[in-house]
Protein backbone atom coordinates (compact mmCIF):
# COMPACT_ATOMS: atom_id res chain seq x y z
CA UNK A 1 0.00 0.00 0.00
CA UNK A 2 1.33 3.10 -1.45
CA UNK A 3 1.49 6.08 1.94
CA UNK A 4 0.13 8.45 -0.16
CA UNK A 5 -1.39 8.52 -3.72
CA UNK A 6 -2.36 11.42 -5.55
CA UNK A 7 -3.65 11.52 -8.96
CA UNK A 8 -3.98 13.93 -11.52
CA UNK A 9 -3.98 16.97 -9.33
CA UNK A 10 -4.86 20.51 -10.71
CA UNK A 11 -5.24 23.52 -8.65
CA UNK A 12 -6.18 27.06 -9.68
CA UNK A 13 -5.89 30.41 -7.79
CA UNK A 14 -8.83 32.41 -9.26
CA UNK A 15 -7.75 32.33 -12.87
CA UNK A 16 -3.73 31.29 -12.02
CA UNK A 17 -3.56 27.89 -12.49
CA UNK A 18 -0.98 26.35 -10.23
CA UNK A 19 -1.14 22.67 -10.48
CA UNK A 20 -1.57 21.14 -13.72
CA UNK A 21 -1.98 17.51 -13.53
CA UNK A 22 0.50 16.22 -10.61
CA UNK A 23 0.39 12.29 -10.03
CA UNK A 24 3.01 11.29 -7.24
CA UNK A 25 2.89 7.78 -5.51
CA UNK A 26 5.20 7.63 -2.16
CA UNK A 27 6.00 4.37 -0.63
CA UNK A 28 6.95 3.66 2.38
CA UNK A 29 9.97 4.80 4.08
CA UNK A 30 10.68 7.06 1.06
CA UNK A 31 12.56 10.60 1.42
CA UNK A 32 11.39 12.53 -1.94
CA UNK A 33 13.01 15.55 -2.81
CA UNK A 34 11.43 17.91 -4.68
CA UNK A 35 12.84 20.80 -5.90
CA UNK A 36 12.22 23.24 -8.88
CA UNK A 37 12.47 27.17 -9.50
CA UNK A 38 9.99 29.26 -7.45
CA UNK A 39 6.59 29.63 -8.69
CA UNK A 40 6.80 25.89 -10.23
CA UNK A 41 4.27 24.71 -7.65
CA UNK A 42 5.99 22.67 -5.42
CA UNK A 43 4.80 23.81 -2.27
CA UNK A 44 1.07 24.08 -3.15
CA UNK A 45 1.35 20.69 -3.72
CA UNK A 46 2.75 20.03 -0.58
CA UNK A 47 -0.10 21.96 0.86
CA UNK A 48 -2.62 20.39 -1.09
CA UNK A 49 -1.63 16.44 0.43
CA UNK A 50 -2.92 17.98 3.85
CA UNK A 51 -5.43 19.76 3.21
CA UNK A 52 -4.11 23.35 3.69
CA UNK A 53 -4.96 24.08 -0.34
CA UNK A 54 -8.41 22.79 -1.72
CA UNK A 55 -7.52 20.76 -5.01
CA UNK A 56 -9.79 21.25 -7.97
CA UNK A 57 -9.49 18.13 -9.47
CA UNK A 58 -7.79 14.64 -8.97
CA UNK A 59 -7.72 12.49 -6.21
CA UNK A 60 -5.45 12.56 -2.78
CA UNK A 61 -5.23 8.80 -0.65
CA UNK A 62 -3.34 8.74 2.55
CA UNK A 63 -2.68 4.97 3.44
CA UNK A 64 -5.48 3.69 1.41
CA UNK A 65 -8.09 5.85 2.73
CA UNK A 66 -9.89 8.85 0.22
CA UNK A 67 -9.08 11.96 1.26
CA UNK A 68 -10.57 13.57 -2.01
CA UNK A 69 -11.83 11.42 -4.81
CA UNK A 70 -12.97 12.61 -8.59
CA UNK A 71 -15.87 12.20 -10.12
CA UNK A 72 -15.90 10.66 -14.11
CA UNK A 73 -15.19 14.70 -14.58
CA UNK A 74 -12.37 14.50 -12.87
CA UNK A 75 -13.34 17.42 -10.31
CA UNK A 76 -12.55 16.65 -6.48
CA UNK A 77 -15.06 15.70 -3.85
CA UNK A 78 -13.53 15.86 -0.58
CA UNK A 79 -14.30 13.36 2.32
CA UNK A 80 -16.42 15.62 5.23
CA UNK A 81 -14.26 18.04 7.55
CA UNK A 82 -14.04 15.54 10.17
CA UNK A 83 -13.04 12.60 8.19
CA UNK A 84 -10.31 14.97 6.40
CA UNK A 85 -8.89 15.55 9.59
CA UNK A 86 -8.82 12.15 10.89
CA UNK A 87 -7.03 11.20 7.93
CA UNK A 88 -4.88 14.30 7.73
CA UNK A 89 -3.52 13.24 11.41
CA UNK A 90 -0.96 10.91 9.56
CA UNK A 91 0.89 13.88 8.00
CA UNK A 92 3.38 16.36 10.23
CA UNK A 93 4.16 19.28 8.39
CA UNK A 94 7.18 21.67 8.65
CA UNK A 95 7.30 25.24 7.20
CA UNK A 96 8.85 27.73 6.27
CA UNK A 97 7.74 30.55 8.74
CA UNK A 98 8.15 27.95 11.69
CA UNK A 99 4.50 28.74 12.96
CA UNK A 100 5.38 27.99 16.58
CA UNK A 101 3.18 29.29 18.68
CA UNK A 102 4.45 32.16 20.52
CA UNK A 103 2.55 32.43 23.42
CA UNK A 104 3.19 28.90 24.82
CA UNK A 105 6.81 27.73 25.82
CA UNK A 106 8.77 25.36 24.02
CA UNK A 107 7.35 22.30 25.86
CA UNK A 108 3.85 24.37 25.50
CA UNK A 109 3.94 23.72 22.05
CA UNK A 110 4.89 20.43 21.73
CA UNK A 111 2.06 19.04 24.30
CA UNK A 112 -0.41 21.54 22.86
CA UNK A 113 -1.62 19.12 20.02
CA UNK A 114 -1.53 15.66 21.97
CA UNK A 115 -3.67 17.25 24.98
CA UNK A 116 -5.91 18.87 22.74
CA UNK A 117 -6.77 16.79 19.66
CA UNK A 118 -5.43 13.41 21.09
CA UNK A 119 -6.86 14.18 24.47
CA UNK A 120 -3.66 12.77 26.08
CA UNK A 121 -3.13 13.54 29.72
CA UNK A 122 -0.65 15.91 30.39
CA UNK A 123 2.17 13.81 32.23
CA UNK A 124 2.14 11.45 29.11
CA UNK A 125 2.55 14.31 27.03
CA UNK A 126 5.31 15.64 28.58
CA UNK A 127 7.01 12.45 28.73
CA UNK A 128 7.04 12.54 24.88
CA UNK A 129 7.80 16.23 24.03
CA UNK A 130 10.76 15.59 26.35
CA UNK A 131 11.62 12.95 24.50
CA UNK A 132 11.64 14.54 21.21
CA UNK A 133 13.30 17.56 22.87
CA UNK A 134 16.37 15.17 23.65
CA UNK A 135 16.29 14.04 19.90
CA UNK A 136 16.46 17.50 18.53
CA UNK A 137 18.93 18.19 21.25
CA UNK A 138 16.69 20.80 22.80
CA UNK A 139 16.02 19.17 25.75
CA UNK A 140 17.59 22.74 28.14
CA UNK A 141 15.13 25.07 26.02
CA UNK A 142 12.04 23.42 27.51
CA UNK A 143 10.71 26.05 28.97
CA UNK A 144 12.14 28.81 27.14
CA UNK A 145 9.50 31.03 24.71
CA UNK A 146 10.02 30.56 20.74
CA UNK A 147 11.35 34.42 20.44
CA UNK A 148 14.02 33.70 22.99
CA UNK A 149 15.19 30.79 19.98
CA UNK A 150 17.55 31.02 16.87
CA UNK A 151 15.64 30.24 13.73
CA UNK A 152 17.38 26.80 13.60
CA UNK A 153 16.61 25.93 17.31
CA UNK A 154 12.30 27.26 16.44
CA UNK A 155 12.80 24.66 13.85
CA UNK A 156 13.97 21.67 15.43
CA UNK A 157 11.10 22.83 18.01
CA UNK A 158 8.81 22.98 15.16
CA UNK A 159 9.92 19.16 14.00
CA UNK A 160 9.76 17.75 17.29
CA UNK A 161 5.91 19.17 17.77
CA UNK A 162 4.52 17.70 14.52
CA UNK A 163 6.17 14.55 15.72
CA UNK A 164 4.63 14.59 19.04
CA UNK A 165 1.50 13.51 17.00
CA UNK A 166 3.27 10.40 16.09
CA UNK A 167 2.82 10.73 12.09
CA UNK A 168 3.44 8.54 9.83
CA UNK A 169 5.03 10.74 7.30
CA UNK A 170 6.43 14.39 7.27
CA UNK A 171 5.99 17.30 5.04
CA UNK A 172 8.50 19.73 5.40
CA UNK A 173 7.77 22.97 2.90
CA UNK A 174 10.81 24.64 2.61
CA UNK A 175 12.17 23.69 6.18
CA UNK A 176 15.63 25.67 5.66
CA UNK A 177 14.97 28.96 3.60
CA UNK A 178 14.23 31.11 6.20
CA UNK A 179 17.58 30.36 7.92
CA UNK A 180 21.02 32.02 8.26
CA UNK A 181 23.68 29.73 6.17
CA UNK A 182 25.36 28.53 9.30
CA UNK A 183 21.96 27.40 11.25
CA UNK A 184 20.98 24.97 8.44
CA UNK A 185 23.04 22.51 9.02
CA UNK A 186 21.59 21.72 12.61
CA UNK A 187 18.04 21.20 11.17
CA UNK A 188 19.35 18.93 8.30
CA UNK A 189 20.96 16.67 10.32
CA UNK A 190 17.64 16.47 12.52
CA UNK A 191 15.62 15.74 9.26
CA UNK A 192 18.84 13.22 8.20
CA UNK A 193 18.20 11.17 11.64
CA UNK A 194 14.70 10.49 10.60
CA UNK A 195 15.18 9.46 7.16
CA UNK A 196 17.74 7.53 9.01
CA UNK A 197 14.88 6.09 11.22
CA UNK A 198 12.31 5.80 8.15
CA UNK A 199 10.09 7.97 8.26
CA UNK A 200 8.35 8.85 5.16
CA UNK A 201 9.01 12.06 4.09
CA UNK A 202 8.38 14.79 1.45
CA UNK A 203 10.77 17.29 1.73
CA UNK A 204 10.05 20.64 -0.64
CA UNK A 205 13.82 21.91 -0.80
CA UNK A 206 16.54 24.30 -2.37
CA UNK A 207 19.16 22.39 0.02
CA UNK A 208 20.75 20.38 -3.06
CA UNK A 209 23.23 18.74 -1.07
CA UNK A 210 20.01 17.43 1.28
CA UNK A 211 18.67 16.25 -2.17
CA UNK A 212 21.22 14.22 -2.93
CA UNK A 213 22.20 12.68 -0.02
CA UNK A 214 19.46 11.59 1.77
CA UNK A 215 16.29 11.62 -0.38
CA UNK A 216 16.12 8.35 -2.46
CA UNK A 217 13.78 9.99 -4.93
CA UNK A 218 13.91 13.74 -6.19
CA UNK A 219 11.22 15.36 -8.23
CA UNK A 220 12.13 18.13 -10.35
CA UNK A 221 8.67 20.40 -10.60
CA UNK A 222 8.51 23.42 -13.02
CA UNK A 223 5.10 25.11 -14.39
CA UNK A 224 3.32 23.04 -12.39
CA UNK A 225 4.09 19.86 -13.77
CA UNK A 226 6.39 17.17 -12.85
CA UNK A 227 9.12 17.25 -15.26
CA UNK A 228 11.38 14.61 -14.66
CA UNK A 229 11.88 12.22 -11.55
CA UNK A 230 14.41 9.53 -10.85
CA UNK A 231 16.90 8.64 -8.39
CA UNK A 232 19.40 11.32 -6.63
CA UNK A 233 22.72 10.89 -9.37
CA UNK A 234 20.86 10.24 -12.44
CA UNK A 235 19.17 13.55 -11.51
CA UNK A 236 21.92 15.15 -10.70
CA UNK A 237 24.46 14.28 -12.91
CA UNK A 238 22.85 13.47 -15.44
CA UNK A 239 19.54 15.39 -16.04
CA UNK A 240 17.57 14.22 -19.25
CA UNK A 241 14.95 17.43 -19.72
CA UNK A 242 16.60 20.38 -20.88
CA UNK A 243 14.36 22.77 -17.99
CA UNK A 244 16.59 20.15 -15.38
CA UNK A 245 19.24 20.89 -16.93
CA UNK A 246 19.20 24.43 -16.74
CA UNK A 247 17.51 24.97 -13.49
CA UNK A 248 20.64 22.64 -12.10
CA UNK A 249 23.24 24.62 -13.90
CA UNK A 250 21.57 27.80 -12.33
CA UNK A 251 21.57 26.82 -8.64
CA UNK A 252 24.71 24.37 -8.61
CA UNK B 1 -7.71 85.21 69.26
CA UNK B 2 -5.61 84.57 66.23
CA UNK B 3 -5.53 80.79 66.75
CA UNK B 4 -9.36 80.06 66.84
CA UNK B 5 -10.00 82.96 63.50
CA UNK B 6 -7.46 80.70 61.96
CA UNK B 7 -9.28 77.77 62.79
CA UNK B 8 -12.24 78.52 61.75
CA UNK B 9 -11.11 79.65 58.37
CA UNK B 10 -9.80 76.35 58.41
CA UNK B 11 -12.73 74.50 59.43
CA UNK B 12 -15.02 75.92 57.08
CA UNK B 13 -14.13 73.51 54.28
CA UNK B 14 -13.22 70.61 56.12
CA UNK B 15 -17.17 70.88 57.57
CA UNK B 16 -18.23 72.17 53.48
CA UNK B 17 -16.14 69.06 51.98
CA UNK B 18 -17.24 66.54 55.04
CA UNK B 19 -20.88 67.62 54.12
CA UNK B 20 -21.03 67.03 50.29
CA UNK B 21 -18.48 63.94 50.06
CA UNK B 22 -21.53 61.30 51.47
CA UNK B 23 -23.98 62.22 48.26
CA UNK B 24 -20.58 61.85 45.86
CA UNK B 25 -19.23 58.86 46.93
CA UNK B 26 -22.67 57.47 47.16
CA UNK B 27 -22.79 58.80 43.32
CA UNK B 28 -19.21 57.11 42.67
CA UNK B 29 -20.62 54.01 44.06
CA UNK B 30 -23.32 53.98 40.90
CA UNK B 31 -20.40 55.15 38.68
CA UNK B 32 -18.84 51.96 39.45
CA UNK B 33 -21.56 49.64 38.89
CA UNK B 34 -22.46 51.25 35.70
CA UNK B 35 -18.71 50.80 34.85
CA UNK B 36 -18.45 47.20 35.81
CA UNK B 37 -21.80 45.66 34.78
CA UNK B 38 -21.05 46.80 31.24
CA UNK B 39 -17.60 45.47 31.61
CA UNK B 40 -18.38 42.13 32.40
CA UNK B 41 -21.09 41.90 29.86
CA UNK B 42 -19.84 43.97 26.79
CA UNK B 43 -16.88 42.24 26.83
CA UNK B 44 -17.81 38.70 26.55
CA UNK B 45 -20.88 40.00 24.18
CA UNK B 46 -18.41 42.00 22.43
CA UNK B 47 -16.00 38.60 21.51
CA UNK B 48 -19.25 36.70 20.34
CA UNK B 49 -20.22 39.82 17.82
CA UNK B 50 -16.38 39.33 16.47
CA UNK B 51 -16.74 36.23 16.17
CA UNK B 52 -19.87 36.09 13.96
CA UNK B 53 -18.70 38.93 12.57
CA UNK B 54 -15.37 36.71 11.05
CA UNK B 55 -18.01 34.25 10.29
CA UNK B 56 -18.12 32.29 6.90
CA UNK B 57 -22.11 32.31 7.29
CA UNK B 58 -22.98 35.68 5.47
CA UNK B 59 -26.26 36.37 7.31
CA UNK B 60 -24.52 36.21 10.75
CA UNK B 61 -21.69 38.59 9.34
CA UNK B 62 -24.24 40.62 7.77
CA UNK B 63 -25.97 40.91 10.52
CA UNK B 64 -23.49 41.74 12.90
CA UNK B 65 -22.24 44.53 10.45
CA UNK B 66 -25.22 46.51 10.55
CA UNK B 67 -25.47 45.95 14.31
CA UNK B 68 -21.92 47.34 14.51
CA UNK B 69 -22.95 50.40 12.67
CA UNK B 70 -25.87 51.18 14.39
CA UNK B 71 -24.10 51.19 17.52
CA UNK B 72 -21.48 52.76 16.90
CA UNK B 73 -23.12 55.35 14.35
CA UNK B 74 -25.42 56.83 16.79
CA UNK B 75 -24.53 58.84 19.94
CA UNK B 76 -24.97 56.95 22.80
CA UNK B 77 -26.87 59.73 24.88
CA UNK B 78 -29.76 58.93 21.56
CA UNK B 79 -29.19 55.37 22.68
CA UNK B 80 -29.53 56.18 25.96
CA UNK B 81 -33.08 58.11 25.51
CA UNK B 82 -34.35 55.52 23.35
CA UNK B 83 -33.92 52.91 25.95
CA UNK B 84 -35.39 54.89 28.81
CA UNK B 85 -38.08 57.36 27.04
CA UNK B 86 -38.55 55.50 23.41
CA UNK B 87 -38.79 51.94 24.59
CA UNK B 88 -41.77 52.33 26.67
CA UNK B 89 -43.78 53.77 23.35
CA UNK B 90 -42.73 50.60 20.94
CA UNK B 91 -45.68 48.09 20.30
CA UNK B 92 -45.01 44.50 21.73
CA UNK B 93 -41.89 44.72 23.10
CA UNK B 94 -42.61 47.91 24.57
CA UNK B 95 -41.02 47.41 28.34
CA UNK B 96 -40.52 50.24 30.81
CA UNK B 97 -37.11 50.20 32.36
CA UNK B 98 -35.59 51.60 35.08
CA UNK B 99 -33.13 53.91 35.02
CA UNK B 100 -30.07 51.95 36.12
CA UNK B 101 -31.06 48.88 34.01
CA UNK B 102 -31.93 51.37 30.94
CA UNK B 103 -28.30 53.04 31.63
CA UNK B 104 -26.72 49.61 31.60
CA UNK B 105 -28.39 47.66 29.17
CA UNK B 106 -27.61 50.86 26.69
CA UNK B 107 -23.83 50.41 27.69
CA UNK B 108 -23.63 47.07 27.12
CA UNK B 109 -25.18 47.31 23.62
CA UNK B 110 -22.88 50.06 22.91
CA UNK B 111 -19.95 48.78 24.04
CA UNK B 112 -20.40 45.75 22.92
CA UNK B 113 -20.19 46.88 19.80
CA UNK B 114 -17.10 48.97 20.36
CA UNK B 115 -15.23 45.70 21.67
CA UNK B 116 -16.67 43.68 18.47
CA UNK B 117 -14.39 45.63 16.21
CA UNK B 118 -11.50 45.80 18.58
CA UNK B 119 -11.73 42.23 18.75
CA UNK B 120 -12.21 41.42 15.18
CA UNK B 121 -8.68 43.92 14.61
CA UNK B 122 -7.04 41.83 17.05
CA UNK B 123 -8.11 38.15 15.15
CA UNK B 124 -7.29 39.68 12.16
CA UNK B 125 -4.09 40.17 13.05
CA UNK B 126 -2.72 37.29 13.35
CA UNK B 127 -0.32 35.49 11.14
CA UNK B 128 -2.05 32.45 9.16
CA UNK B 129 0.47 30.19 9.68
CA UNK B 130 -0.51 29.80 13.54
CA UNK B 131 -3.73 28.26 11.76
CA UNK B 132 -2.08 26.15 9.49
CA UNK B 133 -0.08 25.18 12.25
CA UNK B 134 -3.08 24.26 14.37
CA UNK B 135 -4.82 22.91 11.59
CA UNK B 136 -1.66 20.47 9.94
CA UNK B 137 -1.71 19.17 14.24
CA UNK B 138 -5.09 18.16 13.93
CA UNK B 139 -6.89 21.18 15.85
CA UNK B 140 -10.46 22.29 14.83
CA UNK B 141 -11.15 25.08 14.00
CA UNK B 142 -12.70 26.13 17.23
CA UNK B 143 -9.88 24.76 19.40
CA UNK B 144 -7.60 26.45 17.09
CA UNK B 145 -9.39 29.57 18.28
CA UNK B 146 -9.69 29.02 22.04
CA UNK B 147 -6.24 27.73 22.54
CA UNK B 148 -4.36 29.90 19.62
CA UNK B 149 -5.54 32.82 18.36
CA UNK B 150 -7.66 34.14 21.27
CA UNK B 151 -4.79 34.11 24.13
CA UNK B 152 -2.39 35.95 21.22
CA UNK B 153 -5.30 38.18 20.45
CA UNK B 154 -5.78 39.15 24.47
CA UNK B 155 -2.05 40.89 24.28
CA UNK B 156 -2.71 42.42 21.29
CA UNK B 157 -5.81 44.35 22.37
CA UNK B 158 -5.11 45.41 25.84
CA UNK B 159 -3.96 48.77 24.51
CA UNK B 160 -7.10 49.48 22.92
CA UNK B 161 -9.40 48.05 25.45
CA UNK B 162 -7.35 50.02 27.94
CA UNK B 163 -8.63 53.34 26.30
CA UNK B 164 -12.44 51.96 25.88
CA UNK B 165 -12.25 51.41 29.33
CA UNK B 166 -11.15 54.90 30.10
CA UNK B 167 -14.02 56.34 27.73
CA UNK B 168 -16.38 54.45 29.48
CA UNK B 169 -15.49 55.74 32.92
CA UNK B 170 -16.37 59.39 31.67
CA UNK B 171 -19.07 58.07 29.49
CA UNK B 172 -21.24 56.87 32.57
CA UNK B 173 -21.72 60.69 33.58
CA UNK B 174 -24.10 60.51 30.75
CA UNK B 175 -26.94 58.52 32.46
CA UNK B 176 -26.73 62.14 34.34
CA UNK B 177 -29.27 62.96 31.33
CA UNK B 178 -31.92 60.35 32.54
CA UNK B 179 -31.56 61.15 36.20
CA UNK B 180 -29.48 58.42 37.67
CA UNK B 181 -27.83 59.87 40.74
CA UNK B 182 -23.83 59.10 39.57
CA UNK B 183 -20.81 60.91 40.62
CA UNK B 184 -21.69 64.22 38.32
CA UNK B 185 -25.35 64.70 38.99
CA UNK B 186 -24.00 64.42 42.60
CA UNK B 187 -21.99 67.28 42.01
CA UNK B 188 -24.03 69.15 39.94
CA UNK B 189 -26.76 69.16 42.64
CA UNK B 190 -24.31 70.71 44.91
CA UNK B 191 -22.87 73.15 42.93
CA UNK B 192 -26.13 74.32 41.75
CA UNK B 193 -27.40 74.57 45.74
CA UNK B 194 -24.37 75.99 47.25
CA UNK B 195 -23.04 78.57 44.61
CA UNK B 196 -19.97 76.97 44.14
CA UNK B 197 -17.42 75.15 41.91
CA UNK B 198 -15.99 72.95 44.67
CA UNK B 199 -17.88 69.99 43.82
CA UNK B 200 -16.84 69.68 40.29
CA UNK B 201 -13.64 69.96 40.97
CA UNK B 202 -13.55 66.94 43.78
CA UNK B 203 -15.56 65.30 40.56
CA UNK B 204 -12.88 65.50 38.23
CA UNK B 205 -10.17 64.23 41.04
CA UNK B 206 -12.88 61.50 41.56
CA UNK B 207 -12.77 60.23 37.69
CA UNK B 208 -8.86 61.04 37.56
CA UNK B 209 -8.46 58.32 40.34
CA UNK B 210 -10.63 56.07 38.91
CA UNK B 211 -8.78 56.28 35.49
CA UNK B 212 -5.40 56.50 36.64
CA UNK B 213 -6.32 52.87 38.57
CA UNK B 214 -7.30 51.88 34.93
CA UNK B 215 -4.16 52.69 33.71
CA UNK B 216 -2.41 51.01 36.60
CA UNK B 217 -4.10 47.85 35.87
CA UNK B 218 -3.49 47.87 32.37
CA UNK B 219 0.35 48.89 32.49
CA UNK B 220 0.35 45.30 34.57
CA UNK B 221 -1.51 43.63 32.48
CA UNK B 222 0.62 44.57 29.40
CA UNK B 223 4.01 43.58 31.83
CA UNK B 224 2.74 39.96 32.31
CA UNK B 225 1.98 39.72 28.75
CA UNK B 226 4.92 41.05 27.38
CA UNK B 227 6.90 37.81 28.83
CA UNK B 228 6.27 36.09 25.66
CA UNK B 229 8.04 38.62 23.09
Amino acid sequence: MNMIEATNIYKKFNQLEVLKGISLQVKKGEVIAIIGPSGSGKSTFLRCLNHLEIIDKGSITIEGEMMAKMDSAGNSHYQSPSEVRRICKKMGMVFQGFNLFPHKTVLGNIIEAPMVVNKMDRRQAVSIAEELLQKVGLIDKRDSYPSQLSGGQKQRVAIARALAMRPDIMLFDEPTSALDPELTGEVLKVMKDLAEEHMTMLVVTHEMGFARGVANRVIFMDDGKIIEEGEPQEIFSNPSHPRTKAFLNQIL
Amino acid sequence: MLYELYLSKLMGPILYLSKIMGPMLEGTIVTLQLFFVTIIFSIPLGLTLALARISKFKILKDFTGVYIWLLRGTPLLLQLFFIYFGLPYIPIVGVTLDRFPAAAITFILNYAAYFAEIFRAGIQSIDKGQYEASKALGMTYWQTMRRIILPQMVKRVLPPVSNETITLVKDTALVYAIGLSELLRAAKVAVQRDFTTVPFMIAAVFYLVMTLVLTWVFKKLEQKYALYE
